[in-house]
């Protein structure tokens, strides 16, 4: 067809035990494009990529490349950097023990004359790359020390910053904020203008919309289609994605939106965590969606973490259901009916040689106490429940979790607080990495929680789905609530209060 | 920006935790001992001189854990280097150079085999240097089940060696009580260990292969997936670990003259021992050879402190390190977790 293909990849299979991950799977990058890889959690967009940049052996299929005689079969990743493929991975992939600096150039260090790494000329081109971002770092600390959202784009900067013919990126705005994800899409528009490939895997609508120029739908391991962004409306798009129709995202508000306050059921007086989050006052009624919303490290994930135990809190009181809580572990929380859903699913969250069964019910079983196990039907009849209702997507209820899609686990988390039953469940991005269609269940799951009388706390970059299920807004900036939206809830209303222009009545 | 203050970063507090303790113990024989001699520097100067071989075997053992493996079939392959030595020149009077060569590359080789198994077949290190272990100790038995030892009759070249003095300046020693000054002396095992330290230093700061097994240590997975080459690294590391050893055995050699089926048992776990107090994290990824310098040097103080003693059985110093042992992983395991807490 055009001769500014760089890559095709025909008839690609790839199958692990049990599970036909790729059939038949089709892709094709041209010179100077970004190209969305679209699809259901669980349709293979991650296995295709690692197939290509030789993670995975495969069983069929055919890859040609650009200036590569015959095939070009990449047998380790080193190969693929060789031959302009750089990556970045759905979980972030650095080494947390190493330096920020070191995270951005190993494997290919700056040297000296005599062949040994020149730190000072890595620390300095280091700090000029993050500079370049405009991220606020010391490149010679530990990476561990940063928040997910600085270690993506601390992936992204390396990737980007190899020279490569080829950028693939594998759902890197999951944990970035709307800033940040603008500045990505600008590293991305340049690449694009220098003649770079670049492969963009994403669940948000809007990002293919606002940088992509086409689109390769995959369904169920196999090639559904490719299309370029302007003969692709979004109905049609997330059609192509389920194969059938979903029923309109913002219609579902209307069933849950009673404003009526109930009972109390957290009251926190002056929590604070030193570094981390000021002093603040929260409560939250019986039956209500309450959002924490802000920019990336505005402090909305701590303060849920300090309302919740996990980082406990220095000042301040917090009382459940009118008795004082002092937590002094998660265990205490959870005691008193809490739940949490982390936002580092891979620090706090699952644990990947169990099975999606044992992870499901892991959080009621802590609850409950060791000296009363869950009988095995029950176990069964738990996990069949959320694997249905979630739509997770396994080989069985056995699958050990890291055999599963990155959206799949996310879910199988999402599953293990539900299970607990809370009466007040707190959800930090629990929707991350979810496709299009689960998240309206979710979303819809929210609401009906709430409807039964739970208290939900609810975290997200996305404001739309803040105000699709929320019914007040706690306005977050650097470290302290700076004040509470509970009506007229317009996407524009909560921007400018989380910018800051002054218009929500500071306190 | 959500920057996470760390005052000191773990680590450091951990190197500098053995380092003052080290200092603590020494100070502390210093003023119990004094009339033993325990003070003058000829007695730190000896610390180095009976653990050259262990520095330099610990060296490599650090580099093998900071991929998060081990290697526990150094002792058996010391006590393998030093039969092969006393037996070729004390027996069969072959010439000393060839001899220590021939000692170095079954080290090489030892090593290939051990990290072919672990980075290519991906075998459990501590399986595979279990079997070293055994063939290492089995192989010994097999060369010969005497002790044997090397004269100077039968090679004086090593003898020179291994009596050669490197005096320091006068002023660092003493006068003895017969008023004669005591020159404080090191033997060139003394240097070669500390020329390995720094080579291993430099090798684990400044090159490609050193980071690597940092970011190998750190996550495995990772690394594979930044482009590193793992299997090689890890291949290379236990080699690496091998040849120190080897090393290490020669200057064992030197030191003991002898070889025997029974020498260097548990030699692997003073290595572990070594690195672990110097600040080595169990689970890889953190580490550094200069903390398992002082780690060595705080094993030989209570050797020492307790051979001063005079009374005390010289187990009681096994059982020090023994405590000194849980003591710093208990302390790394408050470092792991402080640093879980704070994020
Ligand atoms: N290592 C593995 N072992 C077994 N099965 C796997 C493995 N990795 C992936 N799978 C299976 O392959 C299928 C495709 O997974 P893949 O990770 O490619 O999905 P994805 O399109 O990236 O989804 P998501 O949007 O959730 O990231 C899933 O059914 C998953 O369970
Ligand atoms: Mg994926």
């Amino acid at each position: 067809m055009d001769e500014n293909v760089i890559l095709t990849m025909r008839g690609i299979t790839k199958s692990f035990p049990g599970v036909l991950a790729l059939d038949n799977a089709s892709l094709k990058l041209r010179k100077g494009e970004i190209h969305a890889l679209m699809g259901e959690n669980g349709a293979g967009k991650s296995t295709l990529i690692k197939v290509l940049t030789g993670i995975y052996p495969f069983e069929g299929g055919e890859i040609e490349m650009e200036g590569v005689e015959g095939q070009a079969i990449n047998h380790s990743v080193q190969e693929a950097q060789e031959r302009g493929i750089a990556t970045v991975y759905q979980e972030v992939n650095l080494c947390p023990n190493l330096s920020v600096a070191e995270n951005l150039f190993i494997g290919r260090e700056p040297r000296t004359k005599c062949n040994t790494i020149d730190w000072k000329k890595m620390n300095s081109s280091a700090r000029e790359i993050m500079k370049n971002l405009d991220i606020p770092v010391d490149v010679t600390m530990n990476l561990e020390n940063y928040s997910v959202a600085i270690q993506q784009m601390v992936a992204i900067a390396r990737a980007v910053d190899m020279e490569c013919r080829i950028l693939i990126l594998d759902e890197p705005t999951s944990s970035l904020d709307d800033n940040e994800v603008e500045k990505l899409f600008r590293l991305m528009r340049d690449l694009k203008n220098k003649g770079v490939a670049i492969l963009f895997v994403t669940h948000f609508l809007e990002q293919v919309y606002a940088v992509c120029d086409r689109i390769t739908v995959l369904r169920n391991g196999q090639f559904a289609g490719e299309y370029t962004v302007a003969e692709m409306p979004r109905v049609k798009l997330v059609a192509a994605m389920l194969g059938k129709d979903l029923d309109d995202l913002a219609s579902i508000k209307a069933e849950g939106s009673d404003t009526v306050r109930k009972d109390v059921v957290v009251d926190a007086k002056g929590l604070s965590h030193k570094g981390t989050i000021k002093p603040f006052d929260f409560v939250i009624h019986k039956g209500e969606v309450v959002g924490l919303t802000g920019l990336l490290g505005s402090g909305r994930s701590e303060m849920a973490r300090c309302i919740y135990g996990a980082d406990r809190a220095q000042t301040g009181t917090l009382t459940m259901n009118g008795k004082e809580l002092k937590a002094k572990a998660p265990i205490d929380s959870i005691n008193a009916g809490m739940g949490y859903l982390p936002d580092d699913r891979k620090a706090d969250g699952l644990i990947g040689d169990l099975s999606v069964k044992e992870n499901i019910y892991l959080a009621l079983q802590a609850r409950k106490g060791m000296f009363h196990p869950l009988s095995p039907s029950e176990q069964n009849a738990l996990a069949d429940k959320f694997i249905e209702l979630l739509q997770i997507k396994t080989a069985s209820r056995e699958t050990p979790v890291n055999q599963l899609s990155g959206g799949n686990q996310q879910k199988v988390i999402l599953a293990r607080w539900l299970a607990t039953d809370p009466e007040l469940l707190i959800l930090d991005e629990p929707t991350r990495g979810i496709d299009i269609g689960t998240k309206t269940e979710i979303q819809k799951l929210i609401l009906k929680l709430a409807a039964e009388g739970k208290s939900v706390i609810f975290i997200s970059s996305e404001i739309e789905e803040m105000l699709r299920t929320c019914s007040r807004l706690c306005v977050m900036r650097d470290g302290s609530k700076v004040g509470e939206l509970d009506h007229d809830l317009t996407q524009n209303t909560v921007m400018t209060a989380i910018a800051g222009q002054g218009k929500e009545g500071e306190q | 920006m959500k920057k996470k203050k760390v005052g000191l970063a773990g680590n450091n507090v951990l190197l500098l935790i053995t380092v003052l303790l080290f200092i603590g113990m020494y100070v502390i024989g210093c003023i119990i001992y004094a009339n033993k001699g325990f003070g003058h520097f000829q007695t730190f100067l000896n610390i180095l001189i009976t653990n050259a071989g262990l520095i330099c075997v610990a060296c490599g053992m650090t580099c093998v854990m900071l991929t998060g493996g081990i290697d526990i079939s150094v002792g058996s392959l010391i006590a393998m280097d030093c039969m092969i030595l006393a037996v070729a020149m004390g027996r069969q009077g072959l010439p000393c150079i060839p001899t220590v060569m021939l000692v170095l590359v079954i080290g090489i080789v030892f090593g290939l085999v051990q990290g072919y198994l672990v980075g290519y077949l991906g075998i459990q290190p501590f399986i595979v240097t279990m079997a070293g272990m055994f063939f290492g100790r089995g192989m010994t038995a097999v060369i010969c089940t005497d002790q044997v030892s090397i004269t100077q009759q039968e090679n004086a070249m090593f003898y020179s060696w291994a009596n050669a003095k490197i005096t320091l300046p006068a002023f660092l020693g003493y006068t003895n009580n017969k008023g004669k000054t005591m020159v404080p002396f090191i033997r060139p095992t003394v240097l070669i260990a500390l020329v390995v330290v720094v080579a291993i230093w430099f090798m684990l700061k400044y090159t490609k292969f050193g980071r690597s097994l940092y970011a190998i240590g750190g996550n495995e997975q990772t690394a594979r997936m930044l482009g590193l080459n793992v299997r090689r690294t890890k291949l290379l590391a236990y080699v690496l670990s091998s040849f120190l050893c080897s090393i290490g055995g020669v200057l064992y050699c030197l030191n003991t003259m002898a070889g025997s089926v029974q020498q260097a048992k548990g030699f692997e776990m003073d290595a572990i021992a070594s690195s672990v107090i110097g600040g080595t994290l169990l689970t890889g990824g953190v580490g550094n050879v200069l903390g398992s310098l002082v780690g060595v040097l705080i094993n030989g103080t209570i050797t020492t402190l307790v051979n001063s003693n005079g009374k005390l059985l010289s187990s009681w110093a096994n059982i020090a390190t023994a405590a000194l042992l849980c003591f710093f992983i208990i302390l790394q395991s408050i470092f792991a977790k402080l640093k879980d807490g704070r994020k």
